[in-house]
């Protein structure tokens, strides 16, 4: 009658959810009720620092009230339980609530430590654990200047993470002599503290902190034991984690002398009915402060009530993880404790890059390992440690940077490897998982779940997936369409390669058929990038998509829209009053952009080069509102007029619009300026982003807002003018030439092999020597750009192409507008059906068109 | 039918298209090179989909065999042969005949798809 015992679990963070997840999944009949203290259901701790970078609170969420409810799950949110009667089976919450179990599961986790320091319950003496705490941490921000993370262990420096993207000054006060002392050995510590104090944030170690005082300058002022001080608006506790066992405690349950939970090796606690699993249980006197080894708890105990075997026998603590954007990761014996074991160390002064490797006596075997600065050797060397697996005959090659080109080839690993150590996913599940039909990365990854823990594992399920389908001889196919057998990047190497310049020569030299609206457009703007032709020259003509022909955005009714160019936002009061003007002459309906400009709607065909003829007379140029090209080049008011502005953003903005204008990429491209940290101009939401700093200008890339929202990420700091426009130049000339069609830079950059540090190494390192490449080929099109509407109007062959009729001067009669908040828009069908019956149609031509005039 | 003269030759734009009237009709004449030889056809402007008059000003390409335009709106296929919506089976637009003479264009009023003429 296992199947009708009441699971009763205290605790809804990750473990216990993935506990109550693997519960119904392996028994559909289990009454579950689950009783969680804090006001939402589990969320993804482990990324918690993502919240202040634009991850929010849905998209942390594990799961949802409805998938509960769906699944049959009883919850109670906000509730804690106040006492475990043991006898009768019972647990009594706060509220009075009573919830009698057969089996009682205790997923209470931990809570931040705060040091019995004078003065730490002050107001903005804040910790870092949930939800809850960053919406105090955020609040306290936004009234502080200055702010101190104490302790420098990785949670701490996830914090001081979270205090930099507030906008604070950050500073780690840690009290041992070194960073994260418990994953790496000094020397990888002294390495991540310069590294981390290049980026700002100042590391202050082998501080113990006496007293939290009034400041002078700041809110706060941290009294060190050395007699040194410093001054802070917030202070931010993250000095390890206490298990939560009171509830063990009072019940009787057996405790550690530290604290937690004692646990067997099937998690139960001293009293048989009663599980501990996750950060409250403790384990041959051994916490597990990792998500993994808290999982693999779970899945003991569900194996336990559904009548399996599954038992817990420690768990595996390396770790791979980016802290404050630098790359930090640990295997194993770090420390390298082991009798006799040795050490080989890689150390690169320039790139700030630290790798140790511990390795047996005999050099036979991989025992632990620290990386600071580049992680790009950790999957490799986590395979050999975890599988025992005998280590070539120089070890060292293993870190040694020639080999970094040659990581462990995933078909060399045995079935039995975990890839992913969160789901505890092995190769030969994910092979068995292609076995029965899944072959690509999305499938494998839903109906294994590799990879949807923490995500360190994603490069590494990748190439055994990429290895594997290889070996099944699967071709992995990315071409255009029909017509053409090749990727965007391909075309455009072929074109440039071969000097083509026509969509005929090409497709007559690489191409089968006629060609189609994905293949036209997209050779269109490669030969736009590469030679910068004026996009209506005939050859030209027929391969743009409609509103690249007419220079125009079409809209519904098959009418335009018309965007002129407004650099930055900045307009003369002259200037708006020709665009209210033509506006008012040509009976249009204005709005103001998202872009900073004025779109103007329900242009006719017919009536485009009149109304450009205005525009371009009073000085505008072509907006590229309709192009794959960029938009614009947002900006706040900067420096000159605001209070608060440190550049002259709007100066900037202008200045680098006018620098891509024109530029015809694989999608559009939206840039913005903002003249200092607040951000007005929401620049890291933009392909290219630029923050105004006190020396200069942080470059954000890739960002996106849409549908699909990215934030951008942080490219460099601190550059002048001349290098900031340097490395867009490059950036933009790169994704022209490696991107996919219609593939906005944010999708780009995630799909490029090695990321963000890749794209580093290419623009900044100049890695593959391209850079001065790139830059040549930038100049050349921004020194031929010319404004297509102009040349548009000195071609009167390319004028011929804007009238409705090729033999009449009459207007399209579907196009009809009505009145609405005393400005046009287009009539409905049913409007428009009223009218027809009403009204002869050459009448209603009549009546239209004289409200043009 | 009668035909209608409708324009001279090099009013048409080489794989591109132009709107012509054709007594009160919208029609969208199109000029492809086939293997090196003009070709031209000629379907309704009026696009059922997207409930306006765009086809002309589509791009046209070939599907397998087909010769078609893509709709500027919302991109559907049409034949510029059979009037077929390539995507939609039950949607058919007019298909119209074409002849050159002496460097005109001529169009036919009566279409050559008796089927779509409900459409």
């Amino acid at each position: 009658m296992q199947q009708t015992k009441q699971i009763l679990v205290i605790g809804n963070g990750m473990v216990g959810h993935h506990f109550v997840d693997q519960l119904r999944a392996k028994d559909p009949l289990a009454q579950i009720t689950v009783l969680c203290g804090e006001a939402q259901l589990a969320y993804d701790r482990v990324h918690l620092s993502g919240y202040f970078s634009g991850t929010s609170a849905e998209q942390l969420a594990l799961t949802t009230e409805e998938a509960y409810q769906a699944a049959n799950i009883q919850y109670r949110l906000n509730c804690w339980v106040e006492q475990i009667n043991r006898e009768q089976q019972l647990v009594v919450t706060s509220q009075g609530g009573q919830f009698y179990y057969d089996e009682l599961v205790l997923a209470t986790g931990s809570y931040a430590f705060v040091p019995p320091i004078p003065g730490n319950d002050q107001p903005h003496c804040l910790v870092y654990r949930t939800l809850q705490d960053l919406d105090a941490i955020a609040q306290s921000a936004a009234v502080s200047k200055v702010g101190v993370v104490i302790g420098g262990g990785l949670l701490g420096l996830e914090a001081a993470n979270a205090l930099k993207q507030l906008g604070l000054q950050t500073h780690v006060v840690e009290f041992a002599p070194q960073l994260m002392a418990v994953q790496l050995d000094q020397a990888g510590g002294q390495m991540l503290s310069q590294k981390i104090s290049a980026l700002s944030v100042q590391v202050h170690t082998g501080k113990a902190t006496q007293a939290i005082v009034a400041g002078a300058e700041c809110r706060y002022q941290l009294q060190f034991a050395d007699g040194e001080s410093l001054e802070t608006d917030l202070v931010l506790f993250s000095a390890g984690i206490r298990p939560y066992d009171q509830l063990a405690r009072s019940c009787g349950l057996a405790v550690g002398e530290r604290g937690g939970i004692i646990v067997n090796d099937q998690c139960q606690t001293s009293d048989p009915h009663i599980y501990a699993i996750g950060e409250c249980a403790l384990w041959q006197q051994k916490i597990f402060g990792l998500v993994a080894p808290g999982y693999q708890m779970a899945r003991v105990v569900v194996s336990q009530l559904t009548g399996g075997g599954l038992s817990f026998s420690g768990a595996d603590m390396s770790t791979k993880l980016k802290l404050l954007g630098v790359e930090v990761g640990s295997i194993g014996d770090a420390h390298a404790r082991t009798p006799g074991a040795l050490s080989y160390v890689f150390t690169d002064p320039r790139a700030q890059v630290y790798k140790k490797m511990v390795v047996s006596k005999d050099g036979k075997r991989l025992l632990g390992a620290v990386l600071v600065g580049d992680t790009s050797n950790y999957d490799s060397l986590l395979q050999y440690a975890l599988n025992d697996m005998p280590l070539p005959k120089q070890p060292e090659q293993l870190i040694l940077p020639a080999a970094a080109g040659a990581p462990l080839a995933a078909l060399t690993l045995p079935d039995s490897a975990t890839i992913c150590s969160c789901h505890n996913v092995a190769k030969g599940d994910i092979v068995a998982a292609m076995d029965s039909g899944c072959c690509d990365l999305a499938g494998i990854k839903s109906c294994t779940r590799a990879s949807t823990g923490c995500g360190g594992c994603t490069a590494l399920l990748k190439s055994v997936v990429d290895d594997e389908l290889k070996s099944r001889g699967v071709e992995v196919k990315n071409h255009l369409c029909e017509h053409f057998a090749y990727s965007r990047q391909e075309l455009l190497h072929l074109v440039q390669v071969g000097g083509i310049k026509t969509f005929a020569e090409l497709l007559s030299r690489h191409g089968q058929g006629l060609g189609c609206d994905i293949c036209k457009p997209t050779v269109a703007s490669i030969l736009a990038s590469s030679w910068n032709d004026y996009v209506l020259k005939k050859p030209h003509v027929g391969l743009q998509d409609t509103n690249d022909t007419f220079l125009a955005n079409m809209q519904k009714d098959g009418s335009y829209s018309v965007v002129p160019r407004i650099a930055g936002g900045e307009i003369t009061a002259e200037k708006l009053l020709v665009i209210g003007q033509v506006a008012l002459d040509f009976n249009l309906y204005t709005k103001i952009t998202g872009g900073q400009r004025i779109d103007l709607f329900g242009a006719r065909l017919e009536q485009l080069p009149a109304i450009w003829q205005r525009l371009v007379d009073a000085g505008f140029e072509t907006g590229h509102a309709y192009g794959k090209s960029l938009r614009t080049v947002k900006s706040c008011v900067g420096s000159t007029w605001c209070r608060y502005g440190v550049q002259d953003s709007v100066g900037q903005a202008i200045a680098i619009e006018n620098r891509y204008k024109g530029l015809r990429a694989p999608h559009k491209i939206k840039m913005a300026v903002s003249g200092c940290t607040r951000e007005c101009a929401e620049a890291q939401s933009k392909d290219i982003g630029i923050i105004a700093t006190e020396n200069g200008w942080n470059l954000y890339v890739c960002g996106n807002g849409g549908m699909r929202p990215r934030h951008a990420d942080l490219f460099a700091t601190d550059l002048d003018t001349e290098t900031l426009i340097r490395y867009i130049d490059r950036i933009l000339m790169l994704y022209i030439r490696t991107a996919d069609r219609l593939q906005r830079t944010s999708v780009w950059m995630e799909k490029l092999d090695g990321g963000l540090e890749y794209l580093r190494k290419v623009i900044i390192d100049d890695e593959l020597g391209i850079a001065a490449e790139l830059e040549k080929q930038m100049a050349a099109l921004v020194h031929t750009y010319a404004c297509e509407w102009k040349a548009t109007l000195e071609d009167p062959q390319a004028l011929k192409r804007f009238r409705q009729f090729v033999n009449s001067p009459d207007a399209d009669e579907n196009i009809v507008f009505v009145e609405e908040r005393s400005q046009i828009r287009p009539a409905t069908a049913e409007e428009k059906r009223q009218w027809q019956q009403q009204i002869p149609i050459k009448e209603l031509l009549v009546t239209t068109l004289a409200e043009d005039n | 039918m009668a035909w209608t003269d409708i324009c001279a030759y090099e009013d048409l734009v080489e794989n591109s298209g132009i709107c012509a009237l054709l007594n009160g009709r919208q029609v969208a004449v199109f000029l492809l090179e086939l293997q090196g030889e003009p070709q031209i056809y000629a379907i309704g402007n009026y696009d059922p989909l997207g409930k306006a008059n765009v086809l002309s000003r589509g791009i046209v390409g070939s599907v397998g065999e087909q010769i078609v335009v893509a709709s500027p709106l919302y991109k559907q296929h049409f034949s510029l042969t059979t009037g077929q919506c390539l995507e939609q089976p039950d949607v058919v637009i007019p298909v119209y005949s074409v002849k050159l003479q002496q460097g005109r264009v001529w169009l036919n009023a009566g279409q050559q798809n008796q089927q779509a003429s409900a459409a």
